[in-house]
């Protein structure tokens, strides 16, 4: 019995991990293409999702739905570009860091001011409940939705990998994010490169938006879940998407363990810090993360 | 034409190293200050002094705080809230359990207990830089809050959590109107910036500046970086941690520790960058933009729709104000990527060849 | 010629403010209305705040204020945040001919920053169901109203409910309840109150803290299924609460054991939830369904008129917008209490306001004239007792819309109140009050 809960308290929490990593994948494909730290990711995602609601609620069919409101994101990222990135090419990290805190505020803004501010409620035709067999023969409730989740990160990861590998886009997408000056120099165009980039990532800001709307409703507060995204980032590097989806793995796993075995002695609710700690303390040993490039100084 | 230095000579080392070498800059900030002290108390009403000019001077501080770390020293930080709520929780404390500590002396003991805690959460920035490092202090914002919520001393075992600021008194005298507190938290904050600002042109402020720019040629020189980081954090958290003991004391009354949440960090560190990353000044702007400029959004568009007489939702305009709000900040980044305080730079090297530019 | 506009902008606003001052000789009562239509907890904010006005509305284009008062307010955006709520207390502190009636904060923590700036200025801090429990003692705070039911009693009458449920309170023996709460102030309020039924009815009860804002309940959910309670008690807020009924169903505990706090169970808390939410339980001081003679009228007089507050009707009848009402009524009637005493058809000042709340007496007769009967409980408050009710009601959700499952269920104050006055006295003894002499109150 005791076994069979630690097996269900890891696989919550490698799937929460997968949930995680959804969100972190859209902070990662910004900041490696335009080392941009995106903070606009959260308001993507409630923006995204919020928009795909209230579609489908004034009766639009679902696919419908989800080719305007990809159109919407396509179109958003254009204009993010053309008219806060453009006029800031060059500028430091912070100050385009900065933009996007901006940027975070026109999204909330727009998104409440266009749709209302009422919760909606929101099903993907994939139950959120345990996989019967599973239950009754092995007592392990493992949620059918969960794995949904883990399927759809796996597919996004590997057409996101195929796209930056094996594409002419992709490739162009790599040197931008080596260093733009070059790129610029080879003749890679880095508005149209950081315009699909944004693109790319209002596209993952959507697939997030649904599958953590689906747990928490679409509302303001799905803003919330870029929180979730920060201890992943730093375990799995800014850059890599390998290393989002490994970070958010080992993050859920420790945090969903550490809250139900050592939580209950401390007084609970450690999983507000603790995924933060585990991050900090593989960051004193790899301060690049786990699949971060490696940081050389010079002088 | 006022504003030129032409014909100002320094004869002494003493005049050479003022803090203000202009005397036009001398002038306004001793006009300022006289405004400040004397005029605004005398005929600012409550709204002003209460809610308007005291947060501002608060959040201007924990600015000022983390802009020592970031500006100067070159280390992003998203705890200053954690640390203020230190500051908060810890005078609260120290009133309640040394009875008749004077309450400047609770303040600068809770702010050391800040830059302890700044210390210890400091140490990753040894071997940690940029957002990496932000994130990892994210690990001291919600470590600090639960530790302030699970453990009842803190709270003098009050079942919410919740602390309310004890009466302030210093030498028997009772700080107990607004204008007051108002005069109070001025006299911190203008005594802690002009440490500031002297600190930050002495060896300490210089090791701290040739740190951020390069850290690796900083210990090649031989500044020791441990020590320096660390100093820097432990004095960024002191300034937070004072703003934090004003904010429950001279501001709010009654705080729960949610009140020094994330959102809260995040808004200082907005204040640094919008008002001049490495500017004593820009810690004012930058608290005086995101602090007033909503209030004032939200006055002016009760003013308009007053003028024109249409009735729009007030949830359209609510949000409208908050679109418009973040706009101006990326067009304010646009237009001067380096805070309000280089926008003032460039004012003030127009003035001086003001009227008869070439 | 840029400087144009400027300066006709600033004479504008002179004029602006010189006809306000001409307008505030006018015999009106004015409540500013501080709230939040922006962020996280707009919906709830904006239906709180919009039924408030429509009800103030009802009452100027019904009876012509309170005995020809006109009922006047100003909107102002909080944000949620505290310094702007203190900004807008002390913007809209002085307006109308007596300054603010009595403010409604809208938020724990506002209410908290308020304490002292309303008991200095004589401004009622008025917080219905939520805000500072032990402030309910009103010789230690004359000037804030937790009123209706405080967390704590509301807690007690949970356990009762739970008590009636299983068949007895002493067959609580034995049982085991989860709390499941917010960790925050607002959600570790009611542990001591837990802690001590749980010794006086020898039930287990286990605390569960989920960190904010709790949109990921994976851990909690586990623990609760390894525990295997009787009962969950959901002390949640916001986004906390659709994904605690999401995870519920995910390890597969019954809603129809889980009982949610009132901030817990609104329409916006559960319709997110979905299927999920189906058969839960929470607790409520007003009822849910507009089939109350108040709502009918304010539909007649206010909305049949195109002058209602909010764009979407339907939610009339919902659970914030009746809340709304609720609070206009009270508000409304501790003017007119306070009219009593101090001279009818005059607008009131806060301090004057405050003596209505204290001697407020809200009987069954006086509801039906109000037309809210079972809407809401009948209160009487005193010097002493700024909370005045302490009576709950349930509802459950079947899906579609909450069903009110039980009558008033009251508190129990011999255990509230002793632990009020404990929590009130530390307070005072911290900020050197001496606690007023209700005997001498007139």
């Amino acid at each position: 019995m005791e076994f069979v809960f630690f097996v269900e308290v890891l696989a919550g929490g490698l799937l929460a991990g997968v949930m995680y990593a959804l969100v972190a994948l859209g902070f990662v494909l910004i900041y490696k293409a335009s080392g941009v730290f995106n903070f606009a990711q959260g308001a993507m995602v409630f923006f995204a999702a919020l928009t795909f609601v209230s579609l489908t609620e004034a009766g639009w069919n679902f696919w419908l739905a989800l080719v305007v409101t990809l159109a919407a994101m396509v179109l958003l990222g254009i204009a993010t570009e053309r008219v806060v990135l453009r006029p800031l090419v060059n500028q430091a990290p912070i100050t385009l860091f900065m933009a996007t805190i901006g940027l975070t505020f026109v999204l909330e803004g727009l998104s409440q001011m266009i749709w209302g501010s009422q919760p909606h409620g929101l099903e993907l035709g994939v139950p959120d409940v345990p996989m019967e067999w599973l239950s009754q023969r092995w007592n392990v409730n493992i949620s059918q939705f969960d794995l949904f989740a883990a399927l759809v990160a796996g597919v996004l990861v590997a057409v996101l990998a195929l796209f930056f590998q094996k594409t002419r886009i992709g490739r162009a997408l790599r040197a931008v994010a080596d260093d733009h000056q070059a790129a610029l120099a080879v003749g890679i165009p880095l508005q149209h490169i950081w315009a699909i980039v944004w693109a790319v990532a209002g596209f993952v800001a959507l697939v997030a938006g649904l599958m953590w709307g689906v747990r928490n409703g679409v509302q303001y507060a799905l803003t919330f879940v870029a929180l979730k995204a920060l201890p992943v980032l730093i375990l799995g590097g800014f850059e890599s998407i390998l290393g989002a989806i490994v970070g958010g793995l080992i993050i859920g796993a420790t945090e969903k363990l550490a809250e139900v075995y050592l939580g209950p002695f401390v007084g609970g609710g450690i999983e507000s810090w603790f995924a933060y700690v585990v991050a900090l303390v593989f960051l004193l040993f790899r301060p690049e993360g786990l699949f971060g490039e490696k940081i050389i100084d010079r002088v | 034409m006022l504003y030129r230095e032409a014909g100002q000579f320094k004869s002494t080392y003493a005049q050479d190293q003022q803090i203000f070498p202009i005397l036009q800059d001398r002038v306004a900030i001793a006009i300022l200050l006289a405004v400040a002290f004397l005029l605004v108390p005398a005929f600012g009403n409550q709204y002003w002094l209460g809610a308007i000019l005291t947060p501002f001077l608060i959040f201007s501080l924990a600015a000022l705080g983390l802009n020592i770390l970031t500006g100067y020293a070159g280390q992003l930080s998203l705890g200053t809230a954690a640390f203020m709520a230190v500051g908060a929780f810890m005078t609260y404390n120290f009133v309640l359990r040394i009875p008749g500590i004077p309450i400047l002396a609770a303040f600068v003991l809770a702010g050391l207990c800040a830059a302890a805690v700044g210390i210890v959460f400091g140490l990753p920035s040894v071997r940690i830089k940029g957002f990496y490092l932000a994130v990892a202090t994210l690990a001291a914002q919600f470590f600090v809050l639960w530790v302030l919520q699970r453990v009842g001393w803190f709270s003098n075992y009050s079942t919410s959590g919740v602390i309310t600021a004890q009466e302030i008194a210093i030498l028997g005298y009772r700080f107990d109107t607004p204008a007051k507190k108002y005069l109070l938290t001025l006299a911190v904050v203008a005594a802690m910036a002009l440490l500031a600002k002297n600190l930050m042109r002495s060896e300490t402020g210089r090791a701290f500046m040739a740190v951020r720019d390069m850290d690796v040629a900083a210990s090649v020189v031989g500044i020791p970086m441990m020590k320096t980081k660390l100093l820097a954090f432990a004095i960024s958290s002191f300034y937070a941690g004072v703003a934090g003991a004003l904010h429950a004391f001279t501001y709010l009354g009654t705080v729960e520790p949610e009140a020094y949440s994330l959102d809260l960090s995040f808004r200082i560190l907005f204040m640094v960058i919008i008002g001049g990353v490495g500017s004593i000044l820009g810690s004012f702007l930058g608290a005086g933009f995101i602090i007033l400029f909503p209030i004032f959004l939200n006055l002016a568009s009760g003013w308009v729709s007053g003028l024109f007489g249409v009735e729009i939702s007030f949830a359209v305009v609510s949000n409208l104000e908050v679109i418009i709000f973040g706009g101006l900040i990326i067009f304010f980044l646009i237009a001067e990527p380096h805070g309000l305080a280089r926008l003032w730079q460039i004012a003030k090297e127009k003035l001086r060849l003001w009227p008869f530019p070439h | 010629m840029k400087r144009i506009p400027l300066v006709v902008t600033l004479g504008l606003v002179a004029a602006a403010g010189y006809s306000a001052g001409a307008w505030a000789q006018a015999k009106e009562q004015f409540v500013p209305v501080n709230s939040y239509w922006v962020g996280p907890y707009a919906a709830g904010g904006s239906g709180i705040a919009g039924a408030m006005i429509d009800y103030f509305k009802l009452l100027n284009a019904r009876d012509g204020g309170i005995n020809g008062v006109k009922v006047t307010w100003e909107k102002c955006e909080t944000e949620y945040r505290n310094d702007r709520g203190v900004e807008c207390y002390e913007r809209s502190k002085k307006k109308g001919p007596t300054g603010a009636t009595l403010i409604h904060p809208l938020s724990t923590g506002i209410t908290y920053s308020l304490i002292d700036k309303g008991t200095a200025d004589k401004i009622p801090i008025v917080s219905i169901g939520y805000g500072r429990t032990d402030a309910a003692d009103g010789r230690v705070f004359p000037y804030v109203f937790p009123m209706i039911t405080t967390y704590w009693s509301q807690n007690t009458a949970k356990i009762k409910f739970i008590g009636a449920r299983e068949g007895g309170m002493d067959k609580l023996k034995g049982k085991k309840i989860v709390n499941l709460y917010h960790d925050s102030a607002y959600g570790k309020e009611t542990i001591p109150v837990l802690d001590a039924q749980a010794k006086i009815y020898g039930f287990q009860v286990t605390h569960i803290a989920v960190p904010h804002p709790g949109n990921e309940q994976q851990a909690q959910w586990l623990q609760v299924r390894q525990i295997k309670p009787d009962w969950v008690i959901l002390r949640g807020w916001g986004v906390m609460n659709p994904t605690a009924l999401k995870a519920a169903a995910k390890v597969g505990f019954p809603r129809t054991k889980i009982m949610g706090v009132w901030w817990s169970g609104a329409e916006e808390d559960v319709i997110p939830a979905g299927d999920a939410a189906k058969g839960y339980i929470a607790a409520g001081f007003n009822a849910p369904g507009s089939n109350f003679p108040v709502l009918k009228e304010i539909q007649k007089y206010v909305y049949a008129k195109g002058q209602g507050e909010l764009e979407d009707k339907s939610r009339i009848g919902t659970i914030y917008y009746n809340r709304g009402v609720l609070w206009g009524i009270l508000t409304t009637e501790a003017v007119r209490t306070a009219q009593g005493r101090f001279g009818k058809g005059q607008p009131m000042t806060g301090e004057q306001v405050r003596w209505g709340l204290e001697n407020l007496n809200i009987d069954e007769k006086r509801l039906k004239e109000l037309g809210a009967v079972g809407f809401m409980q009948p209160l009487k408050l005193s010097c002493a007792d700024h909370e005045g009710g302490g009576q709950v009601k349930f509802q459950q959700w079947d899906g579609r819309q909450w069903k009110v499952i039980s009558d008033w269920v009251p508190s129990d104050q011999k255990l509230v109140r002793p632990m009020i006055e404990a929590s009130a006295a530390q307070y005072a003894k911290e900020k050197g009050i001496t606690p007023r002499d209700c005997s001498k109150e007139k």
